[in-house]
C-alpha cells in the first residue's frame, strides 16, 4: 500500500468491498430464510398430524357425569336409601391460581378443618387433569350465600348441585344398609378409575358395600371444549350416564322399626327370617347411629364420640357380634341325640344339680341349684336342663356335636349378602389345637353341649339355625336383597337338606313349643305376660356366661359389673303348625333369655303376624 | 476525474446540486417500499383482529399507531441526507441520556425497567438507539477511509458498548443484542477486517460461560434451557414454546381458517397478539401464508438493499444497508423464536405484532431509508 493510498479514498475499492459484504450478507440471509422455511415445513407439513393431536388434546376434555346411585327399597317399596340434591363446593385447580391463598380465603369463610384440607390435597394429587376437586359437600344456605358474596375473589371455586346419598330412616337401618362415604386413598388405589370417574362416594359398609358394583351405575361423559384456563366453552358431545340398579330388599321397614324399638335402651340384636324364602325380614342392632353424617364426612369429634362410646354403636352385633349361644343350641343337640340314637323321647336321666365326668371330681353345674330331678328330652328342652345335655352331649362326643351344629349353620358364615360376616366358632377336635394350641379335653365337650365354652355364634346364625329347625331341615342361605333392577338377586346354590326322621322333628317342635306354653317352660311367664297370642310359637331361651363362675361359687349378679352380666338369648319360630318366621334375639348383659330376650322376639313375631296374616306372598 | 473522485472534493455530498428548499418541497416517500409496508400492515391487522379475540378497539389503536408510523416515515423521508449526517450524533446522545434516566427512574414491566413515561405516552429509549447507533456509526465510517483502521474500530466499539451495556442492565438482553447487531452490521459493511470478526467471535465464545455464570438472570437462563428441551418445564417456561409449536404445526399447509385456530382462540397460545402473533398466522392460514409473509419481508429487505447499493455516499450505503439487515434480523429472530429455533427474547414481529413503539420505530427507520434514496434521486 503506497502512502498516498493511506490518505486518499479509493472509492472503487470501497464500493467493491461494500458490494462484496452485502453479497455475503445476502447469502447468509438466504441460509437463514432457508432455516426458517425448513423449520416451518417440518412443523406444519412433516409433523402436522402430531401437532393436530396435541392441539385437540389441549382443547377437548372429557368430563365425567356421575350416574345416580341405585335406590334401596324395603319389600313394600318404602325408600331406605335415597339420592338428594345437595350443593358441593369444588375447586378447579387450573383456574385457582394461588391455591394456598384460595384455601386460606375459604378457611376464613367456612372454617375448614385441617383434616378437610389434608383430604382435599390428597384428592387433588390424584385428580385427572382439569377435574375439579370437591372440598365440602352439602353446603348450608349460609355457606352458599357466603360463597356467593365473595365469589369475585374466589377464582376457581365451583358450586355444583350434586346428588348426595340420604338415609331417611337413619339409625334404624344404619348397620344393615351401611353407608357410602368419600373414596379414601386405599380404595382409590384399587378401584377402576374409569368406572368411578366423577364419583366421589363408595359403599363403605353393609348392603351399600356388598352391592356396590350394582348400585354404582355407569358414569356418562361430556366432551367439552375448554380454554387454557380450564373454562368450558361449549359441549361437543354427551354420553348419558346409566343409573345404578335399584335394590329391593326382603326387609320390612315396619318390622325393622318394631325390632329396633323392642331393643330400645339395650345393647343387642334381632334377626327375623322369612323361613320359606330365607329372606331377612328384620335385622337390627342396637345401639345404632345416624349414617347420614358419614356420607358427607363426619366431623372428627362426632366420629370420636361414636368410636369411644362404651356401647359401641358402630358395631353391627347382628352379623359381627359373636356370643356363646348357650341353651339356644339345645334343640339342635337334642335333635342330634335323637337322630344318632343316643336318646329316645322317653329316655330319662336323673339330674342332681350337677354332672361329673367319669374319673373326675369336677362338677359341671346345672343352672338350677338342686337340679331338675328326672328329666327326658321334652323336659330338658322345656326346663333347659343342663345336666341332661351334659349327659347326652358327652355320649355323642364332640365330633357328632360338631357335625350336627355345622349342618345348622354354626361355625361358618351363613353367606348372607353383607360384607365381613363373622363365622362364630363351632369347636372341634381339629379346631382346638390350631386355635388354642391345646388338645381336646372331655370337659370341653361338656361345655360345648350347652353352647358354652369355646362355642360362639352370631345372632344371624341363631336365626338361621332356628329357620332350619322350623323348616325341618331345609337349608337356605339368608338373603337381604330381593331384586336388583328388574332381575331377582341371585340366590346361592341351596345346600342338601338335613335329613332327620319326621318324628324327631315333631319331638323338638313339641319341646320348643313347651318352652313357651308349658307350665314349666322357661319363657312361659315372660311370653304369657304379653297377653294371649293369635298364633302358636316355639322357642328356646339361652343365657350365656360372660365370666366364668368358680367351682363352689354361685352366679351373683350383685357382685358383677354391668358388662359382666350374662347375655340373654332367645330363638323362636311361628306358627308351629306351618312356620313362616324364625327369629334370633340377643341382649348383651340381659341376664336371662326369658325375661329380656323373649319379649323382643314376641313383639317382632306379633307384628309380623299382624302385617302378614296370610303369609308373605312367597309361598 | 471520475464522479466519485469529484464528490470527494465537495464539502458535503450533493450540496451544490440541489437547494435546501426544493428538497423539502419534493416528496421523497418511496412508493415501492410504502406499498409493500402497507400490504404488510393490512395483513397484520387481519391476523391481529383474530389474535385479539375480535377486539375492534385494539385494531383501532393499532391503526392509529400505523398512521403515526406512516406519518413519521413520511417526515423522516423528507430530511435531507446532509442534515442527517450533520446531526447524526444528536439521537445517540439523547438516547444515552434517556437510557440513564430510565435506569434511574423508569417504570418496570415484568421486573425489567424499560419504559419512560412522558405524559400519556410510554416510550422505550432503547428503541431510539436501534436507529441512533447505526446512524452515528454510519456517519463516522462514512467520513473515514475504509476499510476501517484499528483506531476507528476501537472508537466504534466504544460508541456501541455504552448503550449496549445500559440496555443490558435494564435488563433487556434481547434489545441489547439487537442494538449490538445494528452496530456490528455497520462495521461489517464498512469492510472491517476478517481478523476483527474472528477476534469478536472468539470473544463471544469465551465470554459466554462467564455471561452464564455472572450476568444472566435466572429467567434468561431458563429461556435458553427451554429452547434445548421445552418439555422439562411444561407449565412454566416451556409452556410458550410448546403451545406455539403446537399452534404452528396444527395449522398445516393451509391453516384452520380465520378465527378457527383453537390454540389462539382458546388462549392456549400466550402473547398471541404481540410477540407470538406469527403462530396465529401459521395456525389459521397455514404454511403457505408463512411463505407469503416471508416473501413479503424479503421484498422489503431487498428493496432496502437496492436503495443501499444505489446510494451515492458511503454514509447512505452503510445506513440503508444496516437498516435493511437489522429489519431482516428482527424478522428472523421473531419467526425463529416462536418456532422454537431461538431463545425467547422480546422481539415483536415487525409491523404485525400489536404495539406502537415497534411500528413507529421501524417506520422511522424506513423513512430514513427513503431519505437516503432521495440523495440518489437528486443525483439522477
Amino acid at each position: 500500500m503506497s502512502p498516498a493510498d493511506r490518505f486518499l479514498r479509493n472509492h472503487r475499492n470501497e464500493h467493491l468491498l461494500f458490494v462484496g459484504r452485502l453479497g455475503f450478507a445476502t447469502a447468509v440471509m438466504a441460509l437463514m430464510v432457508g432455516a426458517l422455511v425448513w423449520r416451518y415445513f417440518d412443523l406444519q407439513i412433516s409433523r402436522h398430524g402430531d401437532f393436530v393431536t396435541l392441539a385437540e388434546r389441549n382443547r377437548i376434555h372429557v368430563r365425567a357425569i356421575p350416574p345416580p346411585r341405585g335406590l334401596i327399597f324395603d319389600r313394600n317399596g318404602i325408600l331406605l336409601a335415597d339420592n338428594r340434591p345437595g350443593f358441593t363446593l369444588s375447586i378447579a385447580i387450573e383456574r385457582a391460581g394461588n391455591l394456598d391463598a384460595l384455601l386460606g380465603a375459604l378457611d376464613e369463610l367456612l372454617d375448614l378443618g385441617d383434616s378437610e384440607i389434608e383430604r382435599f390435597r390428597e384428592l387433588a394429587a390424584r385428580r385427572r387433569p382439569y377435574e375439579s376437586v370437591p372440598l365440602r359437600y352439602n353446603l348450608s344456605e349460609l355457606e352458599q350465600s357466603l360463597l356467593a358474596v365473595n365469589e369475585y375473589r374466589l377464582d376457581g371455586v365451583e358450586i355444583a348441585a350434586q346428588l348426595i346419598r340420604h338415609y331417611p330412616l337413619g339409625e334404624r337401618f344404619a348397620h344393615v344398609l351401611g353407608y357410602v362415604g368419600r373414596i379414601d386413598e386405599r380404595e382409590l388405589k384399587t378401584l377402576d378409575p374409569a368406572a368411578y370417574s366423577g364419583i366421589y362416594l363408595i359403599g363403605k359398609t353393609g348392603l351399600e358395600r356388598f352391592y356396590e358394583r350394582e348400585l354404582l351405575g355407569r358414569p356418562g361423559a361430556e366432551y367439552v371444549e375448554t380454554n387454557a384456563r380450564g373454562r368450558v366453552m361449549r359441549v361437543l358431545d354427551r354420553v348419558p350416564p346409566a343409573a345404578g340398579a335399584n335394590l329391593r330388599l326382603h326387609l320390612d321397614a315396619r318390622l325393622q322399626e318394631v325390632a329396633y324399638q323392642a331393643l330400645a335402651g339395650a345393647r343387642g340384636a334381632v334377626v327375623a327370617i322369612d323361613t320359606k324364602t330365607g329372606g331377612v325380614l328384620a335385622m337390627a342392632s342396637a345401639p345404632s347411629f345416624d349414617p347420614n353424617p358419614f356420607v358427607t364426612g363426619i366431623s372428627t369429634a362426632a366420629y370420636k364420640a361414636l368410636v369411644e362410646s362404651p356401647d359401641n354403636p358402630l358395631f353391627d352385633r347382628a352379623v359381627r357380634g359373636q356370643y356363646p349361644p348357650g341353651s339356644t343350641v339345645k334343640p339342635v343337640f337334642g335333635l342330634a341325640a335323637l337322630d344318632s340314637g343316643i336318646a329316645t323321647p322317653s329316655f330319662g336321666i336323673y339330674d342332681p344339680g350337677f354332672f361329673r365326668l367319669d374319673n373326675s371330681t369336677h362338677k359341671y353345674r346345672d343352672w338350677k341349684r338342686g337340679g331338675h330331678g328326672i328329666v327326658n328330652l321334652y323336659d330338658a328342652i322345656v326346663q333347659s336342663c343342663d345336666v341332661y345335655f351334659y349327659t347326652v352331649g358327652t355320649r355323642m362326643g364332640i365330633d357328632r356335636l360338631h357335625r350336627y351344629a355345622t349342618a345348622f349353620g354354626f361355625g361358618a358364615p351363613t353367606g348372607v349378602d353383607l360384607p365381613n360376616e363373622a363365622a362364630g366358632i363351632m369347636p372341634s377336635r381339629e379346631w382346638k389345637p390350631g386355635a388354642r394350641g391345646l388338645a381336646w379335653y372331655p370337659g370341653d365337650t361338656v361345655n360345648t353341649s350347652i353352647g358354652q365354652g369355646f362355642m360362639t355364634a352370631t345372632p344371624l346364625q341363631l336365626a338361621v339355625a332356628t329357620s332350619r329347625i322350623a323348616m325341618r331341615g331345609e337349608v337356605r342361605a339368608p338373603r337381604l336383597g330381593r331384586t336388583l333392577g328388574l332381575s331377582p338377586v341371585a340366590n346361592p346354590p341351596s345346600a342338601a337338606p338335613i335329613r332327620v326322621a319326621s318324628e324327631h322333628w315333631d319331638e323338638i317342635f313339641r319341646g320348643m313349643r313347651g318352652v313357651v306354653e308349658d307350665r314349666q317352660g322357661t319363657a312361659r311367664s315372660a311370653i304369657a305376660a304379653m297377653g294371649p297370642a293369635t298364633y302358636t310359637m316355639a322357642g328356646k331361651t339361652g343365657t350365656a356366661q360372660v365370666v366364668g363362675v368358680k367351682q363352689n361359687a354361685r352366679y351373683d349378679p350383685r357382685r358383677l359389673t354391668k358388662t359382666q352380666l350374662d347375655h340373654a338369648l332367645f330363638i323362636a319360630f311361628a306358627p308351629v303348625e306351618s312356620p313362616r318366621i324364625a327369629v334370633g334375639v340377643l341382649v348383651e348383659n340381659g341376664e336371662h333369655g326369658s325375661s329380656t330376650a323373649a319379649p323382643v322376639a314376641r313383639r317382632v313375631i306379633d307384628a309380623f303376624m299382624q302385617f302378614y296374616p296370610d303369609g308373605t306372598g312367597h309361598e | 476525474m471520475s464522479k466519485p473522485d469529484f464528490d470527494r472534493h465537495l464539502r458535503e455530498p450533493g450540496a451544490a446540486v440541489y437547494g435546501r428548499r426544493s428538497h423539502w418541497l419534493i416528496p421523497h416517500v418511496d412508493p415501492v417500499l410504502t406499498l409493500l409496508l402497507v400490504i404488510l400492515m393490512a395483513a397484520g391487522l387481519l391476523v391481529l383482529y383474530s389474535a385479539s379475540g375480535r377486539d375492534m378497539g385494539q385494531i383501532q389503536r393499532q391503526m392509529l399507531f400505523m398512521g403515526v408510523g406512516l406519518a413519521a416515515m413520511s417526515f423522516a423521508a423528507q430530511i435531507p441526507p446532509r442534515m442527517l449526517l450533520r446531526w447524526s450524533w444528536l439521537p445517540y446522545v439523547l438516547g444515552i441520556l434517556l437510557l440513564v434516566g430510565v435506569d434511574l427512574f423508569g417504570s418496570g414491566a415484568k421486573g425489567a425497567q424499560r419504559w419512560l413515561a412522558i405524559g400519556p405516552v410510554r416510550f422505550q429509549p432503547s428503541e431510539l438507539l436501534k436507529i441512533a447507533v447505526p446512524l452515528v456509526l454510519s456517519a463516522y465510517f462514512g467520513s473515514r477511509l475504509l476499510p476501517p483502521r484499528f483506531k476507528d474500530v476501537c472508537l466504534a466499539v466504544a460508541v456501541l458498548l455504552v448503550p449496549l451495556l445500559l440496555v443490558a442492565i435494564q435488563p433487556d438482553l434481547g434489545t441489547a443484542i439487537l442494538i449490538g447487531a445494528g452496530g456490528a452490521f455497520v462495521l461489517f459493511l464498512a469492510g472491517i477486517g476478517i481478523r476483527y470478526l474472528a477476534v469478536a467471535l472468539l470473544g463471544v465464545l469465551a465470554g459466554a460461560p462467564a455471561m452464564w455464570l455472572f450476568a444472566l438472570h435466572d429467567y434468561q437462563k431458563n429461556r435458553i434451557l427451554t429452547l434445548l428441551d421445552p418439555q422439562q418445564d411444561k407449565l412454566g417456561t416451556g409452556w410458550n414454546i410448546i403451545q406455539s409449536t403446537t399452534a404452528i404445526g396444527s395449522g398445516g399447509l393451509t391453516g384452520k381458517g380465520w378465527f378457527q385456530g383453537t390454540q389462539s382462540q382458546l388462549d392456549f397460545l400466550p402473547e398471541s397478539h404481540t410477540d407470538f402473533i406469527i403462530a396465529v398466522l401459521s395456525e389459521e392460514f397455514g404454511f403457505l401464508a408463512v411463505l407469503a409473509l416471508l416473501a413479503l419481508y424479503m421484498l422489503i429487505v431487498f428493496r432496502g438493499l437496492a436503495i443501499s447499493l444505489a446510494a451515492p455516499s458511503m454514509f447512505g450505503r452503510l445506513l440503508a444497508g444496516t437498516i435493511s439487515l437489522t429489519f431482516f434480523l428482527y424478522v428472523f429472530v421473531n419467526i425463529g423464536m416462536v418456532a422454537g429455533l431461538l431463545p425467547v427474547v422480546g422481539v415483536p414481529l415487525p409491523m404485525i405484532s400489536y404495539g406502537g413503539t415497534s411500528v413507529v420505530t421501524l417506520s422511522i427507520g424506513f423513512g430514513i431509508l427513503m431519505a437516503v434514496r432521495s440523495e440518489t434521486d437528486a443525483r439522477g
